[in-house]
């Protein structure tokens, strides 16, 4: 047999020995941008209970919802998870998730934190807030957002890069809070007090603060309590800004049942199931977030960093406000 | 000389005529072929329908031109740097003699098996602000001291120089191995010195197979997203993935890509073009040049230099990696790592023969009927290299879900059948995937490969009767050895590190290494990545290692 026979056999072979089968009656579909070593263990934990079996693929929100989208009504995914409520707006806005009407999903969730149509529902909360050099910087220094834009930090500030969705999300609540010129002149200030430029993640921004290149940061909270972890003497602290005014803002992973899942019901259930005492728990601990159901104590490691008032804003305003968040950051030369 | 060139494109319109008129099979195959990457690029090309001139302008105004400059930065600074390494460690390995030199020749191929972003993440840890290198430099010489920025343009071009240089020096080594030593004697006898006889004989005798590297560097470099985002350094790739994420208009990213590919195609033909009457072929297939011995001072310099590289590019962030595997060991490892490997592995190695017998049919198609439509349905082949991988594994995704739609709803509509999605999730799906992601960095290893065997020997074995494929199995194979190592080589690597092909065509459930890397990553979890990643780079280096002792033993 000549090599290039032989070869093409073996590729046949190896491509049809994984052909895969396909979804059981009651079983749920899931495609989901949160990681799999977050969401498997609910998952694990949801089929002991009820023995309802879930497959899952995990990849990232653009090319998930891309997906979605090209399969239309021959999907298999009944549920699509993601993280930040701009994309959750944006799936809804796409048309790939449908209406849900269910009560307990409406007790065990606040409003403002699914949509004001009902197509998507938080899971679980993250803060991003301001984080500080305890060595170089007092508490009392700090108030707000805005207030990072003060001389006072010129060549202090730390802030990751504006194509990350969490500080998108965080500049459209600004936009809502102050209108786009305001918030204009807030990021400009920003971008003038940067003591380096913006950094690729949050872990990496904190590390610099503790080496001294900058005092204070913005940062989601889990970032921090991972950090926190390796080195319990951190030389760091949060801090909460806007407690007077709005509050801190906050955002969500979420979920949505698909336009045309095949097991709807099934997979509102299972929501259901995710927004209860146990699983919230769970859900949120995976990654040192905030339960959603305010019946749920968050984890107390995650209480030992204080308590917050949060922004009540609903989060779907971070969705419509995006794009001109992204413009105004581009215009404002933050990168 | 004009009547010759105009003899030429007579020659080559009437073969074109041909190729309409009477396809061989070799032009079917190349047809074959070409439609399968053009149908991902039909999809991007169909975004200029969705007008998005709200995001072009808001482009124009604001990024444009910063990101234009850096991306000429990147590509001139990338290409130039990995042509400097890449052809100087070749040069060194293949045709000198000095210490150390025949474990250098296979341990420079190490890097390879680096995927880009793990590098670019390791420098960042290592050589920023915050690094273990700067805070001892700091406390030592005061804060003021001045240390050149990483997170700079001169940064990343350092940093993807390094990743990037085996593609060059692999396809330059096979170059100089398989450059006879007449050339140089010949250069010698008309007084030549070595060096000069390097530049003047050696050097443009290898053309094609820097070229090919060079270009494979520059299509990487382009479509580069990972490195750079890790650097937060602005690229035209960066626009794309604004576009599409920040901007929600995937219509806006496809247009700016179809413009990414236009200009490497460009390249691609301008590069062929400059060198369209160049032979590359030796008059006879002769014993390799002696190697030429380095006196004292110079031995030593070339084994402190290619220890550098292998020090720089390899060891210091394997180090890291094993450092970080072995902090995360009891929290990431699981009894799923041996499923993973083994689906790396499996994964890899198919499409590497399957690309690489492709690539060597195409090669040998375009040797056949070099009339210029042959050879445009080839140089169209390659595109997908240049694409970043998330636009092109959405535009493969999106013809086979509406193929799949029509094929259930035809059934259901006509035999009131539900049929289930048969393109999704099957392995043939990804290797057609990775076919035109990779077609690429296999056609260019076979091509180089190909110029060496000459246009008389196809001659002589047509006399002897050999024709078509038993020509290409009994007299070319042998001869191309070497690139079909190099395709092979190269495909395997670059299989088992692709991200976003992967995860958008596997099957339910069907995780790979580089898909647990990137899950570890996409949330920042670099020290637990740093466990898969060794493992893929464990698991990569190996085969590669044997192949190359194989090789270098014959």
């Amino acid at each position: 047999m000549n090599p290039f026979r032989l070869t093409l056999l073996l590729v046949f072979l190896f491509s049809i020995s994984n052909l895969t089968g396909q979804a059981l009656a009651d079983e749920l579909v899931v495609y989901s941008a949160r990681n799999e070593h977050l969401i498997k263990p609910l998952f694990d934990a949801y089929t002991h209970e009820t023995g309802i079996k879930i497959t899952y693929i995990t990849d990232k929100e653009g090319p998930l919802l891309q997906r979605l989208k090209s399969e239309g009504r021959n999907t298999r995914a009944d549920l699509l998870i993601t993280v930040d409520a701009g994309n959750l707006w944006h799936a809804a806005n796409e048309g790939v998730l449908q209406k849900i009407e269910s009560p307990q999903l409406a007790a065990n969730i606040p409003a403002n934190l699914r949509d004001p149509d009902n197509r998507w529902f938080g899971l679980s909360l993250r803060a991003r807030t301001l984080v500080y050099s305890t060595e170089r910087v007092k508490p009392e220094q700090l108030s707000s957002y805005a207030a990072l834009g003060e001389p006072k930090w010129r060549g202090r500030l730390l802030l990751r890069t504006s194509k990350k969705v969490y500080n998108q999300s965080l500049v459209a609540m600004l936009i809502a809070e102050y209108g786009e010129a305001q918030t204009e002149q807030i990021i400009t200030t920003w971008v003038d007090n940067l003591a380096a430029p913006p950094f690729a993640s949050d872990t990496k921004l904190m590390q610099a603060i503790l080496a001294g290149q900058g005092d204070v940061g913005i940062v989601n909270t889990y970032y921090f309590g991972r950090l926190l972890k390796e080195n319990p003497d951190l030389k760091l602290a949060l801090y909460w800004p806007n407690q007077d005014s709005t509050g801190v803002h906050v955002n969500i992973s979420g979920a949505g049942v698909t336009k045309y899942a095949k097991n709807p019901r099934g997979a509102v259930k299972f929501l259901e199931w995710l927004s209860s005492e146990k699983a919230q728990n769970l859900f949120a601990d995976a990654n040192m977030e905030y339960p959603v159901n305010p019946g749920v104590e968050a984890h107390a490691y995650v209480k030992s960093w204080g308590s917050f008032k949060a922004s009540e804003m609903n989060l779907a305003r971070a969705g419509e406000l995006q794009s001109d968040a992204i413009k105004l950051m581009d215009r404002a030369g933050y990168h | 000389m004009f009547s010759f060139s105009l003899d030429r494109t007579a020659a080559s319109l009437r073969g074109c005529r041909r190729f309409l008129l009477h396809p061989s099979g070799w032009q079917h195959l190349t047809l074959a072929v070409a439609l399968l990457v053009l149908a991902p690029l039909t999809v991007l090309l169909l975004s200029w329908t969705e007008p998005a001139w709200g995001i072009w302008q808001h482009l124009r105004e604001t990024l444009l031109s910063q990101l234009l400059i850096n991306t000429f930065i990147l590509v001139v600074g990338v290409t130039t740097g990995t042509l400097l390494l890449g052809v100087s460690l070749a040069w060194l390995t293949g045709a000198c003699e000095f210490p150390g030199r025949t474990h250098f020749s296979w341990l420079l191929l190490l890097p390879l098996a680096m995927p880009t972003y793990v590098l670019a993440f390791v420098f960042l840890g290592l050589f920023d602000y915050s690094g273990p290198i700067q805070i001892p430099l700091r406390a030592w010489f005061g804060r003021d001291l001045w240390i050149p920025d990483i997170r700079s343009a001169s940064g990343v071009v350092l940093v993807m120089s390094l990743a990037l240089y085996p593609y060059v020096y692999l396809l330059t080594r096979n170059a100089f191995s398989t450059q006879g030593k007449r050339a140089l004697e010949a250069a010698q006898s008309l007084g030549c010195s070595p060096t000069a006889g390097f530049f003047r004989v050696v050097l443009p005798m290898a053309r094609p197979w820097i070229a090919g590297g060079a270009t494979l560097v520059l299509m990487e470099a382009l479509a580069d997203f990972g490195a750079v985002s890790i650097f937060n350094f602005d690229t035209f790739t960066t626009a794309i993935y604004k576009a599409w994420f920040g901007f929600f208009s995937l219509a806006a990213a496809g247009q700016l890509s179809t413009l990414l590919v236009s200009m490497v195609f460009l390249l691609i033909v301008l590069e062929q073009k400059l060198r369209k009457r160049m032979r590359f072929s030796q008059s006879r297939v002769t014993a390799q040049a002696e190697r030429i011995i380095l006196n004292s001072a110079k031995k030593w310099l070339a084994t402190s230099y290619c220890s550098g590289v292998l020090l720089i590019a390899f060891f210091l962030p394997a180090l890291q990696l094993l450092r970080w595997s072995l902090k995360v060991f009891d929290l990431e490892f699981d009894n799923r790592y041996g499923m993973l490997l083994g689906r790396s592995l499996s994964l890899g190695l198919t499409a590497a023969l399957f690309i690489t017998v492709v690539a060597t049919l195409l090669a040998y198609a375009g040797r056949r009927h070099p009339d210029r439509l042959t050879l445009s349905l080839i140089r169209i082949s390659t595109l997908g290299y240049a694409l970043p991988g998330t636009v092109l594994a959405v535009g493969i995704f999106m013809p086979l879900a509406a193929l799949d739609n029509f094929l259930i709803d035809f059934a259901r509509e006509n035999f009131n059948f539900a049929l289930p999605q048969l393109m999704q999730g099957t392995i043939i799906i990804m290797l057609l995937a990775y076919l035109i992601r990779f077609m690429a960095a296999g056609y260019k290893s076979i091509d180089s490969a190909m110029h060496r065997v000459t246009s008389n020997i196809d001659e002589a074995s047509r006399l002897m009767g050999l024709r078509g494929l038993k020509l290409l199995v009994k007299v070319h194979l042998p001869m191309l050895r070497g690139g079909i190592f190099t395709a092979l080589t190269l495909v395997f690597v670059d299989v088992m590190k692709e991200m976003p092909i992967t995860l958008m065509t596997r099957p339910f459930g069907w995780d790979t290494l580089a898909v647990k890397i990137y899950e570890l990553t996409s949330e920042g979890e670099w020290e637990r990545a740093a466990l898969p990643a060794l493992t893929l780079l464990l698991c990569g280096l190996l085969p590669i290692v044997l192949l190359m002792r194989g090789t270098e033993g014959k």
